[in-house]
């Protein structure tokens, strides 16, 4: 089993602080849900567990099975485990899809152990089609006039090839109609098991109708605030989240910024 | 101001050489106006590239002797690697020495020229009399020009007859392995009407001390509805300053697409221009560039519509590295009467050192109405996003980076039509960046 421990995380973006302590512990075998209105800190959660440039950490630590991950590299913090679906994927000009993700597969691996292209192939192929997506997705240019659909399911795509300890998955929903949720779904349903551990951020119910998290943490103010099971994402949904600013006597939930 | 300049070769050293090579009488007369006209003609004047300190006329000896290739087998090892196994039509040129040929006999059967410009001045006078310097480049136009006439001492000369379409590429390697050599050299492609044609060249050095220079031009025809796609790789050694003029004319329905590759580790002036005379011509000129070291370059791209419903697109991709610097012009110009033309035009520079410079210049010059263009300039670095997206899949920070400046130059690489050059320029970007 692997941990992801993050305590008292603070993060900063351009000197304003957006996280002020955060709290999560993630096993491996566990689906953690992180909801929260807009502004609440979400996404800098994950973007700074995965060492985007922008986010400085100020204080708190995350470690992965006792590894400081804030003093590794971004690709050292893959090498390690972690995979962050992003929210908004770059898109890399005459780069094609397929080599992308052998290049990032054998990153992973010794010089002279590098994965077969045939094998490469094969996995890529039923991968896809597990995903329903368009062989010829593999030899377009990464993310490269992708619709938001086919972005999303790409990510899922490189997820499912690289097989990461834990995945952080930053609105993987947004923007997705019921078809493509459920296909994308469909794929995090699959990695579900002992070695894998995922965070969904999300600030819909509608996700958590097909993947069932063991965990729902609540976010207001850069913290998480409150914590339950998944009948907590139910109770948001029916009753949205006045009921736990008034129970916590919070006024505004937001860090007073977009996250 | 002009400076006066001593040339090298005296009108009876260049008559001699052109004796020694059996040149009709009017090649001969041609080089040596040529000569006298370049006493007096200016440089050309790149934009934002001042070039009169250059030497594009000092040079140790004129012409070098080498030995020819008895078959592709004997070839140096950096030459086989872009020669493919079955490659049919292949003309190879060591230094200043035609060295090697082979025309397939369906070509010859259907009354294709592929041949080194001596022989075809000698044997094929007056096709080449016809477009030698007359409607492409013309001697007059600056000293270079006239230097490349006078001093000819090599180049290709290919003729494509009407309505024959040849199917596989020809490919020339022009091979510098002297480091005393230096090259005037000419090539000309002609598609005739209805035919079609894809020529790719290397320029390259496998000696590193080089001390010669390079004068190369190109002119390129397609005829009504012809079709030419020229594709090139230049990789000139540190210590050789090149100025390369690649022009295309391109008539009724006709097409012209180039896909260069300039990969020289030496000053580079490179001209590209393409005339779209005729209605409905079509010019594609996609060009990726490295610089490194302390290079200096400038790279002008330019067409020129002269023809209604003429469409032309620019691409220009480079990267500078180190102390390295480049000047990209790109220019559209749609002159009057070209109604419905269309000028479209992108630059691209991506800068991985503090003291590398790149200035991409995109122009529109537009003399008509009823046209459509566009254009698309940027300088800047590999975006740090992208960096960060590539690494948080496990790529390291280097392999990002190569990914996505070889994403970035890939546009030409893609296209080029041989499996070996492709290579090679892949592998040549991969050196020059790392």
């Amino acid at each position: 089993m692997s941990t992801l421990v993050i305590q008292d995380l603070h993060v900063a973006i351009d000197g304003k602080e957006i996280l002020k302590g955060l709290n999560l512990t993630i096993n491996t075998n566990e689906i953690h849900a992180i909801m929260g209105p807009n502004g609440t800190g979400k996404s800098t959660l994950a973007s700074a567990i995965m060492g985007h440039p922008k986010y400085e950490v100020t204080s708190g630590s995350v470690t992965l099975d006792g590894e400081n991950v804030l003093e590794m590299e971004v690709n050292e913090r893959a090498q390690a485990g972690l995979f962050l679906a992003m929210q908004y994927p770059s898109e890399i000009n005459g780069v094609t899809n397929a080599d992308f993700l052998r290049s990032a597969i054998n990153s992973r691996r010794e010089e002279g152990d590098e994965i077969s292209i045939m094998k490469f192939i094969r996995e890529l192929d039923s991968k896809m089609e597990y995903l329903e997506m368009d062989q010829d997705m593999a030899q377009r240019y990464l993310n490269e006039g992708f619709s938001g659909g086919e972005k999303k399911r790409n990510e899922i795509l490189q997820l499912m090839m690289l097989q990461p300890k834990f995945a952080i998955l930053d609105e993987i929903d947004s923007g997705l109609d019921i078809d493509a949720l459920k296909v994308v779904s469909k794929g995090i349903n699959q990695m579900r098991g002992e070695g894998f551990g995922c965070l969904i951020i999300t600030h819909y119910q509608r996700l958590l109708n097909y993947i069932t998290p063991d965990h729902v943490h609540v976010m207001m103010q850069g913290r998480v605030v409150k914590t339950g099971g998944p009948e907590l994402a139910h109770k948001l949904e029916a009753q949205g989240y006045d009921w736990i600013k008034d129970e916590l006597g919070i006024e505004d939930e937001t860090v007073g910024q977009e996250a | 101001m002009t400076v006066e300049t001593k040339l090298a070769l005296t009108e009876q050293d260049v008559r001699s050489y052109s004796t020694a090579k059996q040149e009709p009488s009017w090649f001969a007369e041609y080089r040596v106006q040529a000569l006298q006209a370049a006493e007096n003609l200016p440089l050309p004047t790149p934009d934002k590239t001042k070039i009169d300190k250059w030497n594009f006329t000092d040079f140790p000896v004129h012409a070098v002797e080498s030995d020819t290739f008895a078959s592709l087998a004997d070839l140096p090892e950096e030459v086989k690697a872009i020669v493919t196994d079955n490659q049919k039509n292949i003309y190879i040129q060591r230094n200043n020495t035609p060295a090697y040929l082979q025309v397939s006999d369906e070509l010859t059967a259907q009354g294709v020229i592929f041949t080194d410009i001596f022989t075809a001045v000698r044997e094929h006078s007056q096709l080449v009399q016809k477009y030698f310097m007359t409607n492409g480049v013309k001697t007059d136009e600056h000293k270079l020009a006239s230097l490349n006439a006078a001093l000819l001492n090599g180049g290709v000369f290919l003729y494509v007859p009407k309505n024959v379409e040849v199917v596989e590429p020809l490919q020339v390697v022009f091979l510098h392995d002297n480091a005393q050599a230096s090259l005037f050299n000419h090539t000309i492609v002609v598609a005739d009407a209805n035919s079609s044609v894809t020529y790719v060249e290397n320029y390259l050095s496998t000696v590193t001390d080089a001390v010669g220079i390079v004068n190369i031009i190109s002119e390129v025809f397609a005829e009504d509805n012809a079709r030419v796609t020229y594709g090139a790789v230049d990789v000139l050694a540190q210590g050789i300053t090149t100025y390369v003029n690649r022009r295309g004319v391109a008539n009724r329905n006709s097409r012209i697409e180039w896909a260069l590759g300039l990969m020289n580790d030496g000053d580079t002036i490179s001209e590209n221009v393409t005339h779209l005379v005729g209605d409905g011509s079509y010019g594609d000129t996609k060009m990726v560039v490295v610089g490194r070291g302390k290079q200096k370059q400038n790279f002008t791209t330019k067409i020129i519509h002269w023809g209604k419903h003429s469409e032309g697109y620019i691409l220009k991709h480079g990267v500078m590295k180190d102390e390295a610097s480049s000047i990209f012009n790109g220019i559209g110009k749609i002159e009057y009467g070209a109604t419905k033309a269309n000028a479209e035009q992108e630059s691209r520079v991506l800068m991985l050192n503090e003291k590398a410079r790149g200035d991409a210049n995109p122009i529109l010059l537009i003399d008509e109405d009823d046209v459509t263009a566009g254009h698309a300039a940027s300088v800047g670095r590999v975006d740090p996003l992208q960096l960060y997206y590539l690494m948080s899949r496990g790529i390291s920070k280097q392999d990002a980076e190569r990914l996505v400046i070889h994403g970035f130059l890939a546009p030409v690489v893609n296209v080029l039509p041989i499996e070996g050059v492709k290579k090679q320029l892949t592998e040549v970007i991969e050196r020059k960046v790392r």
